[in-house]
């Protein structure tokens, strides 16, 4: 038990915690899950979408995806409402950014803002923290090198090549990390952020949104019938490679081959007892 | 070619609200591009937040709003506006005259300043409601010629800017020529 010390928002525990932090992280770990690649000149976000009920107007539910500024976007897990006035807080410094300096932010720039909205609420009073960790990608004005960050509900925010927040996160994480390569191309970038949300989303394409950056475009939102493309090459792959790895194992090449390895095993160890 | 009384001749000066909303302004220095950032920013906020552009109207209503508001604050913008767009509902140019006390109309044509005074009578009697492209440049030419001709003030020439249906883009314009009296 907490035994008191979460009371309080800007109280540490004596062993140094600050428990209403921890709680918004574990808000986070219950949200749907995101994920962001790099590749070599793009970056992709993929989400997770909630099952939307019957009667719901899917086109104009909103969506975890956002646009920060036009060469920016953010993508979040956690808690849905609390996103929606951290972003509009980074809407309004980007632009407030284009006004006084007279150019567009950069990646980090905006990252360092959010990460620090989301400190300032951890240690004032009357007020909680945001229960969201966010990705955040884009290209700075003028380059084409993609950039990822991610932040946190304390206020730490970090770079990366590929990475998720949500649900399952640390199995998406894992699964990015045994996959990703450098200098990925733009139909691999899309097909290994797709890839690794499939591994926690099980209903599939109808459940998957995904948007892509390029350097000097407009965000561009994968259609759901190119999503579902995707996802079929997928299976259909996973299924080839089942097949052939069956083939290589069994010797003989046949699934029936394979039934009769199993078949013998059980035999086999009934005559050494 | 500077002097006491020239600074720049070729200041642009316009800003490009949303992809098919462009604003000119006249007026003092410092107002003008201060209020038309602020208004920028403003207008490519709500496109961020809503996800959607504002129409030539909308947009209008707000910067009429904004102008409102200043000239009952202690420190008002003298700021005169022409704004131009292209409603893509309705698939139709639009033209705003705003001045600096927040009168705001839609007009066919519009000029601010002096050049108004040499411009609106060519305007009136050449522009009708359906003229391409082509015509509009001429009556432009006509307008230009006529700054030229008659206007008390070395005249610099002019940035063009042509808003329709693709977008904003500048158009060439070529006005080095000498114009002799007819």
């Amino acid at each position: 038990m907490a035994s008191g010390y979460d009371r309080a928002l800007s109280v540490f525990s004596p062993d140094g915690h600050v428990f209403q932090v921890e709680y918004a992280l574990e808000a986070v770990k219950r949200g749907t899950c995101a994920v962001g690649v790099k590749g070599s000149d793009i970056v992709v976000l993929g989400c997770e979408k909630r099952s939307a009920m019957k009667l719901q107007d899917t086109r104009i539910t909103p969506s975890k995806i956002s646009l920060v500024d036009t060469h920016v976007c953010l993508a979040f897990a956690g808690l849905n409402a609390d996103a929606r006035i951290l972003v509009d807080k980074a809407r309004i410094e980007a632009q407030s950014h284009r006004l006084t300096v007279e150019d567009p932010v950069t990646v980090e720039y905006i990252t360092k803002h959010i990460a620090g909205v989301q400190q300032r609420y951890t240690q004032s009073g009357g007020v909680r923290p945001f229960g969201i960790s966010t990705l955040v990608v884009g290209f700075d004005p003028g380059t084409k090198v993609p950039r990822l960050y991610q932040t946190e509900p304390s206020g730490i925010y970090s770079a990366w090549k590929a990475n998720a927040i949500g649900r399952s996160s640390k199995t998406v994480r894992e699964f990015l990390e045994r996959n990703h390569k450098d200098d990925l191309s733009r139909p691999d970038t899309i097909e290994l952020a797709i890839k690794s949300l499939l591994e926690v989303v099980q209903t599939g394409a109808k459940n998957i949104e995904i948007a892509i950056m390029a350097p000097g475009k407009e965000v561009e939102m994968l259609a759901g019938e190119e999503i579902e493309k995707i996802v079929e090459k997928i299976n259909s792959d996973k299924d080839a490679e089942a097949n052939t790895r069956r083939a290589g194992r069994g010797g003989g090449g046949t699934a029936q081959g394979g039934e009769q390895v199993l078949a013998s095993r059980p035999a086999g160890e009934g005559g050494a007892e | 070619m500077r002097g006491a009384t020239i600074l720049k001749a070729n200041e642009d000066k316009t800003r490009q609200l949303n992809k098919h909303t462009l604003m000119a302004y006249v007026g003092e220095a410092g107002d003008t591009i201060q209020f038309a950032e602020y208004i920028q920013a403003n207008i490519q906020l709500y496109s961020m937040r809503n996800s959607t552009d504002l129409t030539p109207s909308e947009t209008s209503s707000f910067v009429r709003t904004e102008l409102a508001r200043s000239l009952r604050s202690r420190s008002p913008y003298t700021v005169n506006l022409l704004l131009g767009g292209f409603d893509p509902r309705t698939s139709k140019p639009e033209l705003y005259w705003i001045d600096y006390l927040a009168s705001c109309a839609p007009v066919p044509y519009a000029a601010h300043g002096y050049a108004q005074y040499y411009c609106l009578s060519i305007l009136d009697k050449h522009h009708h409601p359906d003229i391409s492209l082509e015509q509009g440049m001429k009556i432009l030419r006509m307008c230009t010629d006529e700054l030229k001709r008659r206007l008390p003030i070395d005249f610099k020439g002019v940035v063009v800017k042509v808003v329709d249906g693709e977008g904003i883009r500048e158009v060439e314009y070529e006005d080095g020529g000498q114009v002799l009296a007819p």
